[in-house]
């Protein structure tokens, strides 16, 4: 497949950034350092090209009915400007996508998916909404997409770009008239800090992104820190914590899973899950070493091994080795001590809290 | 851009070495640590382990990324550089003044089977 490019492409070059594949696309990994990227977003702004990302809008009739249908979390009776962070499910329980839907009238939602999966849930969609009255549209190639992440983020956006965003809640969104235009703006992200997500047409992104990173108050950031930052407060990364292989009750999101609905796709298999108990969970691991426990390696107790890093890093806001890792439930109570095996040598760790780092939001 | 410093040998997978007599300080080049990004941890053996010319004998790791270190030079670990295990950023900082270790050659014959500064500036072009 052809490597695609966001709508910024042009300015990553131009700004030096070390760029790699990623979910199709070619990627901003770093711009300048992504210890100095991730420590921005922690203590000021930063801004993420997140283009990438897919947007779905599904409308008619039976919207609501037909979203209850295919995802996870609840989004009956929500007000208009609600946010719901959720699943779609394979009848296995395994997860097809995480995503979020932005509820933009009664029988209207934007839905926002990963850059790696969007032909994969709209085929998921369509094959899924027989018998039901609904328009899928995928509008991804339309939409541009940036975060403006951290404490500063708030203030720099109303600043230079003139539009009111702090009136917005955690998880509410709101549509805007700029320049001629209908913009969507989302108090959202994937950093652990306070932020917003902003889209509309490729012009209004370029225009955004230039205001912001011209203002120098607002540093452009890679996805290297982009996956830093959520990964320090426990975020999951499709492909890693959660994939087709791995349900929601064992990546620890079953509070995203609303088992009281009527149906939806997968619930039996979860149903089930839990009444037989979770074999494996997705855990923190803290090394008493600075060596880096990476995606893929294992995790062993006396040379057995018990499960495989998901995600891991030296975390940036911590200075401690760190993973995420998928263990057979009976040793994933906290402090259980394991080893992670790197480069052939073990290294000792501990069982702790999967959030290594405390999230800032402004709720 | 990337220095290369005259007077080293080098390898393709960017390691330098800085020959004295009959030891060898051997580190990684300016050019490896760009590449890798803030580098966080280096993986060193010990003193005394025999290292081979061409295998692995440890690893360099930035945030993003694990950089396996091949041994340029064969020989006996005589020092490690003991100020890497808490600041592994001096690699970031000055790549050639960081050595990570030093060995006594077992066959100086092998340093010919490396580059110069101006062949290795080449591959780094």
């Amino acid at each position: 497949m052809e490597t695609l490019k966001t709508c910024l492409h042009d300015k990553h070059l131009a700004l030096g950034a070390k760029m790699m594949p990623f979910g199709g696309f070619d990627m901003p990994i770093e711009y300048t350092s992504i210890v100095e990227e991730h420590n921005a977003v922690r203590h000021a702004a930063g801004i993420f090209d997140v283009s990438h990302m897919g947007e779905i809008l599904i409308k008619g009739e039976d919207s609501e009915r037909y979203i209850n249908h295919i995802f996870t979390n609840n989004i009956s009776r929500a007000a208009i400007g609600k946010i719901f962070y959720g699943m779609m499910l394979y009848p296995t329980g395994g997860v097809v996508e995480d995503l979020l839907v932005y509820k933009k009238a009664d029988k209207e939602f934007f839905l926002v998916v990963n850059a790696a999966n969007i032909a994969k849930d709209y085929e998921w969609m369509i094959e899924n909404s027989k018998g039901y009255n609904v328009e899928i549209i995928n509008q991804s190639d339309y939409y541009g997409e940036v975060a403006v992440q951290g404490p500063k983020a708030f203030e720099t956006i109303e600043k230079y770009i003139g539009i009111e965003v702090n009136d917005l809640e955690f998880y509410t969104f709101k549509e805007l008239q700029y320049e001629g235009e209908t913009i969507i703006v989302s108090r959202t992200g994937y950093t652990g800090e306070d932020g917003f997500e902003l889209y509309g047409s490729h012009n209004f992104i370029n225009k955004t992104w230039d205001l912001l990173v011209q203002s120098k108050e607002v540093l452009p950031c890679g996805l290297g820190c982009r996956d830093t930052l959520r990964f320090e407060v426990g975020l999951p990364l499709y492909g890693h914590e959660l994939d087709q292989d791995i349900t929601p009750l064992e990546a620890g999101l079953g509070s995203f899973v609303k088992l009281d609905k009527e149906e939806f796709i997968g619930k039996d298999a979860i149903l089930k899950q839990k009444a037989e108990g979770v074999k494996r969970k997705i855990v923190g691991i803290e090394l008493v070493d600075k060596a880096i426990p990476r995606s893929g390696y294992d995790v062993e107790i006396n040379g057995q091994k018990i499960g495989y890093v998901t995600t891991g890093y030296n975390s940036i806001s911590t200075g401690k080795s760190v993973c995420l890792a998928l263990i057979d439930s009976e040793y994933a109570a906290l402090g259980t001590d394991v080893d992670v095996r790197i480069r052939k040598k073990e290294f000792k760790g501990q069982v702790v809290k999967k959030r290594f780092y405390e999230k800032n939001y402004k709720k | 851009m990337s220095k290369v410093v005259e007077g080293l040998y080098y390898t393709e997978s960017h390691e330098w070495v800085k020959v004295e007599g009959e030891f060898a300080y051997i580190g990684i080049t300016d050019f490896a640590q760009h590449q890798l990004g803030n580098i966080v941890y280096v993986d060193i053996p010990e003193v005394g382990d025999e290292i081979k010319q061409e295998e692995e004998f440890g690893a360099v790791e930035s945030v993003k990324a694990a950089s396996d270190l091949l041994s340029p030079v064969s020989g006996t670990i005589v020092e490690v550089n003991e100020k890497l295990s808490d600041e592994p950023e001096l690699i970031n900082k000055n790549a050639f003044d960081s050595w990570i270790l030093k060995v006594k050659l077992s066959d100086a014959s092998e340093l010919n089977s490396l580059m110069d500064s101006k062949a290795y500036a080449e591959i780094c072009e």
